[in-house]
């Protein structure tokens, strides 16, 4: 299905992220956003707040997050496509409902324009700390979908995508955008309606006698309905059979969680989306997502023109994770140099993937800012100097580290 | 049009029962099966099409009314079943959107959505069963249990002042509010079915005995003594001010219809700001 040109603003533009975001949702058919006032997300929910009746479409600006993503739930069920806009602190008070998304198995969309974290943090600067409480934030067990964009354009291209991947897989997707991509301006293509695909909801069209609202087809996804249909929907947060009824005791009560993660799991091949750049002969390769991919590209740079064969893997999908593709790399290079805003996240899925057969290199930071491409230089450097037996992780310290912990800092600097 | 007189079945409450799901989890001498009972009634009275009806709880003994009733309905997270509703509402205006669950979802953890959907004035029936309890999960104090009442957590009596429910509805703004106990269930489904007719956030109060919790811990009897206590201590006041509305600890519950005035809903005010922003964009 293509896109409705009433939802689409095109033309060339020169925006932030936040705003060809909001721009996105549109563009993907979304007609209900609700969402709670908070830096550096904002600007999204502002964007969409003053495009939106134009093209039948509803923000709403709840009393919190907890509010917010409820409502998204609720209007997703109402029958629209829905997505709502946070960061930090809003992304955690909204944890028990994507929790409750994933179990209906409903479509929605999260922005989380990552700050520097924890708690209040550092609400103007960027972090890319959420990344495993994206994938666990929640209690239980469950899958989600999760993109990393790292260019406005790729705001309004893969919140479009965000959407689709939703609609096919009836589940969370989150965009894991951070402050910078959220703020930086620059400039952004929105093409004609017709060259936009957008992915319908897959309503059932049966008969109401026959209608189990869990009941998945071949591909383990099951048809979603709406309220109005006529099809006296039970849709509960409870472990729930296919008719959507509470589990009894004489019924295996964990299993509906199998399929949970299976439709995910099983489907990664089509879900996952990775950008590769000269990893077929490389000796080390950057991983990396988001904003540190765009700083990853001058450290590779820097380490080429010292004659290190690098390769550059960017984690367009986070979640579910590549791990075949980590597992093939960690057969032939001798390590892995992960640059990411946290003390460590992504790189343990990497280690894990790893499995003692290379070494992993992880460039922090502490968030507030991105790296100096010189650090994931010296990384890589590190990296191709080690012989290819794994020693695990090993500990790089970045210059501001090295300044700031030897006592040499000061303001100036 | 689906009504539950023309849903062909052979017991009268069959008709807005999931039968394939009883024997219901509520203990004997509760009050929720009554409200539930009332609804049914109340909807074969407002001759609404079931079809666009849906029904919305959240957690807690209230919240399974969700499950047991042959509508759309959805069993939210606590506190959540008014926000949830929201969404449901505003993405299809078209749908009559009840809200049905208990004091401590909606009045607790759910306290700040209640107020902000009043203020708002979303267009849906919230009915608040009002056991003065926390009773699924064993007999906590709740937001509404009265001052000096027992409760597991409040093993020496209650120090909290309580809320009073109709009195917090009309001042967040809500365009009808009544309040009745589940001994009055004809005078319950008349409200309800005025507030299935209203457009905008209509709250009932309904006062329901706990047998197993409130009661037992109180040593008020079963559920038949509450019932004969709501005879004996309910008192009907139609128009009363809302501030005079507080439950002391087993004293007279005043009920009535308190408020029904018209306000424009949420949905009403956004179409007529949407279609002027539209009108001004044609012109330019």
């Amino acid at each position: 299905m293509k896109a409705d040109p009433k939802s689409v603003l095109t033309g060339v533009y020169y925006i932030d992220g936040d705003v060809a975001a909001g721009w996105g949702a549109l563009a993907a058919g979304c007609k209900f956003i609700a969402g709670y006032p908070i830096t550096p997300s904002t600007e999204a929910a502002e964007a969409f707040a003053r495009v939106a009746p134009k093209a039948g479409a509803i923000f709403i600006q709840m009393e919190d997050e907890l509010a917010s993503i409820a409502a998204v739930l609720g209007a997703a069920w109402g029958g629209a496509k829905a997505m709502t806009i946070t960061s930090g602190p809003g992304y955690s008070l909204m944890m028990e409902t994507i929790g409750y998304g994933a179990m209906l198995e409903t479509p929605f969309v999260l922005l989380n324009v990552q700050r520097g974290g924890p708690s209040t943090g550092v609400p103007t600067k960027t972090g890319q700390a959420d990344m495993m409480q994206s994938r666990w934030g929640s209690h239980g067990d469950y899958e989600i979908i999760a993109i990393s964009p790292d260019s406005p354009q790729e705001m309004f291209d893969y919140t479009i995508k965000a959407f689709n991947l939703a609609e096919k897989y009836r589940c969370p997707v989150m965009i894991m955008a951070d402050e910078c991509v959220g703020h930086m301006t620059e400039k952004v293509v929105i093409p004609a309606a017709d060259e936009i695909e957008i992915e319908p909801r897959n309503f059932y069209k049966g008969s109401a006698e026959e209608y189990l609202p869990f009941k998945p087809g071949s591909d383990l996804i099951p048809q979603i309905a709406k309220a109005g249909d006529g099809l006296n929907l039970f849709i509960s947060g409870l472990a729930h059979n296919e008719k959507g009824y509470p589990v009894k005791k004489d019924e295996p009560r964990g299993i509906y969680l199998k399929r949970l993660i299976d439709k995910i799991q099983k489907n990664k091949d089509k879900i996952i989306e990775l950008k590769e750049e000269e990893t077929e002969n490389c000796e080390v390769v950057v991983v990396s997502y988001g904003i540190s991919s765009r700083v990853a590209i001058k450290g590779i740079d820097m380490a080429r023109e010292k004659g290190i064969k690098v390769g550059n893997l960017r984690l367009v999908t986070v979640w579910p994770f590549p791990d075949e593709k980590i597992r093939e790399l960690a057969n032939r290079v001798k390590a892995f140099v992960v640059p990411e805003i946290n003390y460590g996240q992504i790189v343990f899925e990497i280690e894990r993937c790893c499995d003692g057969k290379a070494n992993v290199v992880l460039v922090p930071h502490g968030g507030a800012g991105v790296h100096n491409p010189q650090d994931i230089c010296d990384a890589i450097e590190l990296g191709a100097q080690k012989e290819k037996k794994s020693e695990g992780i090993i500990e790089f310290k970045t210059r501001l580290e090295k300044l700031v912990f030897e006592g040499n800092w000061s303001a100036k600097e | 049009m689906e009504t539950l007189t023309t849903r062909n079945t052979y017991h009268p409450m069959e008709n807005l029962l999931r039968m394939d799901r009883l024997p219901h989890i509520w203990c004997p001498g509760c009050g929720i099966g009554i409200a539930v009972t009332t609804l049914a009634a109340a909807l074969d009275k407002a001759q609404v099409d079931l079809n666009n009806v849906c029904i919305v709880s959240g957690i807690g003994c209230t919240g399974r009314v969700a499950g047991y009733v042959k509508l759309d309905s959805f069993h939210t997270t606590h506190g959540r079943a008014i926000p949830f509703a929201t969404g449901i509402k505003l993405a299809n205006p078209n749908l009559k959107v009840i809200v049905f669950s208990g004091d401590g979802d909606l009045l607790a953890i759910g306290g700040n959505h209640f107020i902000h959907a009043a203020r708002r004035n979303i267009d849906m029936v919230v009915i608040c069963v009002n056991n003065f309890i926390y009773a699924m999960t064993g007999g906590q104090v709740a937001p509404t249990t009265p001052l000096t009442a027992y409760a597991t957590t409040s093993p020496y009596g209650c120090v909290e002042p309580p809320f009073n429910i109709p009195y917090i509805a009309d001042s967040a703004g809500a365009v009808y509010v009544a309040r009745w106990t589940a001994l009055h269930v004809r005078r319950l489904a008349t409200s309800i079915v005025e507030a299935l007719h209203k457009t905008g956030f209509s709250l009932i109060e309904v006062i329901s005995p706990c047998a197993q919790y409130y009661s037992r811990i109180n040593r008020l009897g079963d559920g038949i003594d509450m019932m004969r206590f709501y005879h004996t201590n309910a008192e009907i006041r139609h128009g009363e001010n809302t501030k005079n509305l507080d439950i002391p600890f087993q004293s007279n519950i005043i009920c009535g219809k308190f408020v029904d005035r018209e306000r424009p809903s949420y949905t009403e005010r956004y179409n007529k700001w949407r279609t002027q922003i539209k009108g001004e964009d044609n012109e330019g």
